[in-house]
């Protein structure tokens, strides 16, 4: 049977990271150049091909035990080389809900 | 309340038992996530934008104070505090972590609450009237009835792996609180010529993608033959529903491709088959699930008590009194409905340190009993009148006494892109806007009812199709815009709202809404028609043209 990732076909346009849900707990995590996880979008891997992106994908899909729902999302690569998550819904990820919680942490 | 059996109590906790095994292999990494996935959703596990979303069940919204304070101890505990009570008579926590689900799980069992079917494609939490067994001039209690569904499509193998999910909600008065019109069957009680009990059944009502308004299959099936008919309705749909395409598969594209007339033949053909088999209710078996049952020994109460008539002095309790206390069947007692939609807050959602104090006031002042509508707000269903101004205080304390129950502030609102996968746009921001917008309560009176309901996306969690005003969230190159309809309704008269003209952008959306309200203000026939009713009148053209006329 033919995986996903290979009938997917990932074409990117920009910079991109490859992001997940931490398994055990269900945390925003992004993929590192190191083959792990990390909850800062800072600390993750960027990508700027669509064969690196595959590639990226690949081995993070892999390690489904420590992270699910893999999936390519586009950021932005600022002066300095900060990054930012490229869209609302990434953006809301990485920051946290955009209205205060009922119970403040 | 309904008292479980040793039966459902060993069902709970195996289920508890079989999910933590499954937990466990997930961990390890002896389940991949493909094969656990099915598993987490068929115990309400979802995993949405920063975390797992886990989400419990409360059947026909009856909740005991018992099972609140452990609710509440569940979002301590194992979340962050709070809870967001859904459209559908669940709660949802939106943090838990999976490692601890199982204990999460366990902790509910002990009260006989439970996460089974709050997902995937079977059967999901069957809905009812939150003023069920209390309401002035109801059938009977529909609960009685949930129960025996609950029972009959809780694991059925048959039924658990369906095209896609399927839902039930009843009601056994002539205004539909339920909104059944709007489920995959709804199930309406009432009498025939001959002054028989039984149900009404409408089938393939679903909002979504492609919303439809239930069609009456059958204008009378005996109690006796529920279980019967709604396993051949569920047979034809299980034989003949679309697999190939989710967004085909629910029982709504079936009835509408096959028509209903043809489905009903389908339907008729296989009862005939199974209607006087193991499947035909005893009336032994109703009153077995009716005896378990039980309801308060309510005393004889004056109508309007000595304490009542003093506290009506107060126009702040007597706002709050007007807005949300109705009747109840019995002389002396009221229903009262509880606003989870304070001002600049997020429709539904109740803390932990609410809860509780909510408990210790329905042990007081309810029997301890609560309920949960799918408005998303919560009563108390059994107050003894002379008590109402002294609950009011109480209620006021812990922010659950906000006068705006059924008015323009009273929104529907799914959680939207802060919480969800799905949606494409943020729904709570809106509403929690537009609550300030109308904050004024004179303001609110004046406009009188308006339900005003919100999605994040197509899905329509937010019911936003049947709101007096509906709004749905959508993605435009990036950016957020609306789509706003109006006419839309949930009760026995449901019916589709219709689009007022383009999406507009998220900065605009309460202007819009406020156009609108104003547009109707100025062209009602008179103060009680309310806003449905005048955009029944005059259609949608009149408002359309004082939206856009300026934009």
């Amino acid at each position: 049977m033919t995986s996903p990732l290979e009938q997917k076909k990932i074409k990117i346009t920009g910079p991109s990271v490859v992001t997940a849900n931490r398994t055990w707990d269900g945390i925003v995590v992004y993929r590192t150049p190191e083959q792990g996880w990390s909850a800062k979008l800072a600390d993750a891997a960027i990508v700027r091909t669509s064969d690196d992106a595959r590639v990226l994908l690949a081995e993070s899909v892999a390690d489904d035990v420590g992270a699910i729902g893999a999936y390519i999302a586009p950021v932005e690569v600022r002066d300095g080389g900060a990054i930012k998550p490229g869209n609302l819904r990434e953006q809301i990820r990485s920051a946290g809900v955009t209205i205060g919680l009922p119970v403040q942490a | 309340m309904y008292a479980y059996d040793e039966l459902d109590r060993t069902l709970i906790n195996e289920r508890v038992s079989e999910f933590r095994d499954q937990v466990k292999r997930r961990l390890s990494g002896e389940l991949t996530e493909d094969e656990f996935k099915m598993l987490r959703l068929q115990n309400g596990v979802y995993l949405q934008l920063h975390a797992y979303m886990f989400r419990v069940a409360i059947p026909y919204g009856t909740l005991s104070s018992r099972q609140l304070r452990q609710l509440a101890h569940v979002a301590r505990r194992y979340d962050r505090g709070y809870g967001h009570f859904t459209t559908r008579q669940n709660i949802q926590f939106n943090w838990i972590k999976l490692a601890e689900l199982p204990d999460a799980l366990a902790d509910l069992a002990e009260v006989g609450i439970h996460a089974m079917q709050t997902s995937g494609n079977n059967t999901r939490n069957v809905t009812s009237d939150q003023w069920a067994g209390v309401a002035p001039g109801e059938i009977e209690d529909p609960r009685i009835w949930s129960e025996i569904l609950r029972q009959y499509t809780t694991l059925h193998p048959e039924f658990s792996f369906l095209p896609r999910k399927f839902k039930f909600a009843i009601t056994a008065s002539a205004h539909d609180r339920a909104a059944i019109k709007i489920h995959d069957i709804g199930l309406r009680l009432h009498k025939n010529a001959q002054g028989e009990t039984g149900f009404e059944v409408m089938v393939g009502g679903g909002l979504g993608r492609t919303p439809f308004i239930a069609k009456t299959i059958r204008p009378f099936v005996h109690g006796s033959d529920l279980l019967s008919y709604v396993e051949a309705i569920m047979r034809v749909y299980n034989q003949y529903g679309r697999r190939d395409n989710i967004y085909k598969a629910r029982i709504k594209i079936l009835v509408h491709e096959l028509g209903i007339e043809r489905f009903a033949q389908e339907v008729e053909e296989e009862w005939r088959q199974i209607r006087d088999g193991a499947l035909k209710l005893d009336d032994s078996v109703v009153e077995e699930i009716r005896s378990r049952f039980t309801y308060p020994a309510y005393e004889k109460l004056a109508h309007m008590p000595d304490e009542l008539r003093k506290a009506a002095h107060d126009p702040h309790f007597e706002a709050w009194r007007r807005n949300s206390v109705f009747p109840h069947k019995m002389t002396g007692y009221a229903i009262v409905t509880l606003s989870l939609k304070p001002v600049g807050g997020p429709p539904g959602d109740a803390t932990a340190d609410q809860m509780d104090a909510l408990a210790d006031l329905a042990d007081k002042y309810s029997f301890g009993e609560i309920r949960v509508g799918h408005e998303q707000n919560l009563a108390l269903p059994h107050v003894a009148r002379r008590d109402l101004p002294t609950l009011w205080k109480a209620l006021d304390k812990i922010g659950l006494a906000t006068p705006n129950v059924n008015l323009v502030s009273d929104i529907i609102a799914c959680p939207g892109l802060d919480y969800c996968s799905l949606a494409n746009a943020r729904s709570i921001p809106i509403a929690q806007e537009l609550t300030r917008r109308f904050s004024n309560h004179d303001t609110a009176n004046l406009i009188g009812r308006l339900h005003i309901n919100i999605s994040g996306c197509i899905n329509a969690c937010g019911h936003h199709h049947v709101g007096h005003i509906g709004i749905l969230g959508v993605e435009k190159n990036g950016e957020e815009f609306y789509q706003i309809t109006i006419g839309g309704r949930a009760d026995e008269n449901a019916q589709l709202g219709s689009l007022v003209g383009p999406a507009v952008p998220y900065a605009e959306v309460a202007d819009v809404i406020e156009d609108i309200v104003e547009a109707y203000l100025a062209l009602r026939a008179n103060p009680d028609e309310l806003f449905v009713d005048s955009v029944k009148r005059l259609g949608v053209e009149p408002f359309r043209e004082r939206v856009y006329a300026t934009r």
